[in-house]
């Protein structure tokens, strides 16, 4: 156990610190749109942004080196300087790109996407497909040289804004449910797609429901073979995975909490002396260290090149409980307060530690957000018992609903 | 950054899992639970052979010189595999003297400690939950009176590390007279506990005993919770390869669902802790003000957390985990020894709400 970066890497961080002296915040009279273009442009040069991207597609094409991602992570963070783009083109569809695209598809939309100049939504859940996502029926049929697209996406983030979407649609109705889906690029400003907000029960909407009639996109535009969709859809960044991030979120997310007990007050005494808040606020504490260690055990397996094991398939399940507690005890810490109505912040705002009752309001409900989404609980379950555990699968999940 | 053990560490946990596994299985802990005897000498000269006897104390005395970390993987593995035996009270002994004895002290004990000719025990506890130094009572003056309770294997001990009032740690020989040992029907009955009166028992005490004190308690939290690491595991291995045995309806149980996120729950309560225990090992060598808070929060949470796996574990075995036959229980009753030992839960929450200012 050594819990510094060795000192190999004081020379790597002293060069990002210098980089960062030099470069930010922009010198001049650069606007701050303008300001973070050419700086990150300028870390890009550096190998410090997006370092698993191959230059010829805007990146810094580095080796993979987990300790040198962490330590330009908080030296970029401590200094509030532009990061990657974290939309979900980038995460999601960008890898996939490099794997299974043709080189024209990949030269046509990886380098904009990594610069941001066009934006992607996700067309995966439908409302009959959720858990059972390979039985997704939105039809795709190629009459001519364009795809037709029918049917129905649901909890599309961003589909206003976004130029494209990434989609699943099932092309092959003849065959089971997994083999007949491909993955296709649809343009979203056309006349066939509708795009309507999805409220929340906490009152924003960050979410869309996406209908499409007779909506279309050119034959090329599908990524892998037909009836391939299901495989490409599984491809994932195995490149630096940042293990540390969320359990950072967490345990600070905590040390908000514990101030809210100290800030408010019963009876002219701090809420954070009531021996049930105590209680519940060190058994939560017990369950983030836990987060935070276990991310620090990854961190060092990826590092090290090997797989953290059946840790890595808990990650989801274990944070979203410990939202799940955060949650409850902001309730007990705000008493009467939590007749109010939440303050309407949504997914943007979630890096920011809430602050006085309505904001732990919101934080209360939109944690329910957090735990459906990206599969329940329950599938959670389902992966840590099956992949994790070696217990027989569960033989709905392989059955073909016939469609 | 590594968070992680060293290959010498894994190996070290590995061998110990081994050893146990193939000299003291299920069966043989089952004859010393129905024997009521709860002592093993052939097994744990084995381990005295293996150097666990000496493994924290320094390398001038004989000992292999390891940290608390180390110590803690051997907690773990040993409890994984249901070990009986004096190690955690013979380990804290080594360690008290290591931390607070004199030179004459260290050279007069040590060297047996540490080749298992003797054998040492710590004596912490006193009646009403005075688990910790600063409720200690007992008074150890020029001799020792009072009573301790829970005093690990003290009919065998030929050392006894007493806490005394103050605080301040002492060393009785167990032959000396005024020392009288009450056996104590403990729980686990593979580590057996007794109570010992002291009535003006010669003594001699530990020149940094105070400080040794509270730092003898924290390296007790994390053992403790190492021990309930390794009891927890092992009743969640036990659970899956019953799980993938038992046949219901013409299926293993472990096809059906509702056992199996019971089984995953379980899992997730328990794995993710284990860097906890690995971070209070490490800060009790390496950062020590964080020491005794996170010895604290990693006891209070694993224990807890071992408890409720062990309770699950019964359920999860249906019926036959409910008999004296079933091995769960013999894990089950570990883990209420980790729990209940050196104070439960709700004693090191309060102590690490306090020691962060809340």
């Amino acid at each position: 156990m050594d819990l510094s970066y060795g000192k190999e890497y004081d020379e790597f961080r002293a060069q990002v610190r210098s980089f960062l002296e030099e470069n930010w915040p922009p010198q001049g009279g650069a606007s701050r749109d303008d300001g973070g273009r050419q700086f990150r442009q300028a870390a890009i040069e550096r190998g410090y942004l997006y370092r698993n991207i191959p230059k010829r597609y805007g990146g810094s094409e580095q080796e993979a080196d987990s300790i040198a991602a962490q330590i330009i992570r908080e030296e970029f963070g401590a200094k509030h300087a532009p990061m990657e783009i974290r939309a979900i083109g980038m995460m999601m569809l960008v890898p996939t790109l490099l794997e299974r695209a043709e080189e024209w598809q990949k030269e046509k939309f990886v380098r904009p996407t990594v610069m941001g100049e066009i934006t992607w939504c996700q067309g995966y859940s439908e409302p009959g497909s959720g858990s059972d996502l390979a039985s997704l029926q939105t039809r795709g049929v190629l009459e001519g040289d364009e795809w037709v697209i029918n049917g129905q996406k649901i909890w599309t983030t961003s589909a206003m804004e976004a130029d494209w979407m990434f989609c699943l649609v099932r092309t092959e109705p003849d065959v089971p449910k997994h083999a007949g889906i491909s993955y296709l690029l649809i343009p979203m400003k056309q006349p066939g797609i509708e795009v309507r907000p999805l409220k929340q029960m906490n009152g924003t909407a960050e979410f869309n429901e996406v209908f499409f009639t007779d909506a279309r996109t050119p034959a090329d535009h599908i990524v892998g073979q037909r009836g391939e969709g299901w495989l490409v859809s599984r491809t994932t960044l195995k490149h630096e995975r940042n293990s540390i991030a969320a359990a950072a979120q967490a345990a600070a997310t905590f040390q908000g909490l514990v101030q809210f007990a100290r800030d408010t007050k019963r009876g002219g005494r701090p809420v954070i002396e009531d021996p049930l808040v105590r209680e519940q606020l060190a058994i939560l504490e017990g369950y983030v260290c836990a987060h935070e260690y276990s991310g620090l055990r990854q961190f060092t397996k990826d590092a090290k090149g090997e797989s953290p094991g059946i840790i890595s398939m808990m990650n989801k399940l274990h944070s979203t409980n410990i939202g799940s507690m955060v949650a409850k005890a902001s309730l007990e810490i705000m008493g009467e307060d939590g007749l109010m109505d939440p303050v309407q912040t949504g997914l943007a705002k979630l890096g920011v530690i809430p602050s006085g009752s309505q904001a732990w309001l919101n934080q209360y409900m939109y944690s329910l957000g957090i735990a459906v989404a990206g599969g329940t609980a329950n599938i959670q379950r389902n992966v840590i018992g099956e992949r994790g555990l070696g217990l027989p699968r569960d033989h709905y999940a392989n059955r073909s609903s016939g469609k | 950054m590594n968070f992680d053990i060293s290959e010498e560490q894994e190996l070290l946990q590995e061998t110990l899992k081994q050893y146990v596994e193939n000299e003291c299985p299920p069966t043989r802990i089952r004859e010393l639970f129905d024997s009521g005897e709860g002592w093993d000498p052939t097994f744990w000269k084995g381990l005295v052979e293996m150097g666990v006897a000496g493994l924290v104390v320094p390398e001038e005395h004989g000992g292999a010189g390891l940290e608390l970390l180390d110590l803690a993987l051997a907690a773990e593995s040993l409890a994984y595999g249901g070990a009986p035996g004096p190690f955690f009270g013979h380990s804290l002994a080594c360690l008290a003297i290591s931390l607070g004895g004199s030179d004459a002290q260290k050279a007069k004990w040590l060297p047996g400690l540490a080749t298992g000719e003797a054998l040492g025990s710590v004596a912490l506890g006193e009646a009403g939950g005075a688990w910790q130094p600063e409720q200690w009572e007992v008074s150890g003056d020029g001799s020792v009176s009072g009573s301790k309770i829970c005093v690990p294997h003290a009919g065998r001990a030929d050392v006894i590390v007493v806490g005394v009032a103050g605080p301040g740690l002492v060393l009785v020989e167990r032959v000396a007279s005024g020392v009288e040992v009450q056996p104590f029907e403990g729980v686990d009955r593979v580590r057996p506990l007794d109570t010992v009166v002291f009535e003006g028992a010669a003594c001699e005490a530990l020149p940094e005993g105070a400080a040794a004190a509270p730092r003898l308690r924290d390296a007790g939290l994390v053992l403790l919770a190492a021990d309930a690491f390794g009891s927890a595991t092992r009743l969640v291995d036990m659970c899956v390869e019953y799980a993938k045995n038992r046949e219901q309806f013409g299926v293993t149980i472990g096809h059906f669902q509702a056992l199996k996120h019971q089984l995953s729950s379980m899992a997730l309560e328990i794995e993710p802790s284990r860097g906890l225990y690995w971070y209070a090992a490490h800060a009790f060598d390496h950062i020590l003000d964080e020491s005794e808070r996170s010895a604290a929060i990693a006891k209070a949470h694993i224990t807890d957390r071992a408890m409720q796996i062990s309770r699950d574990a019964v359920e999860a075995h249906g019926g036959i985990g409910f008999t004296w036959e079933c091995d769960v229980q013999l894990w089950f009753k570990r883990a209420m020894f980790d729990r209940a030992f050196l104070g439960q839960p709700s004693v090191h929450r309060e102590r690490s709400a306090q020691l962060a200012g809340w």
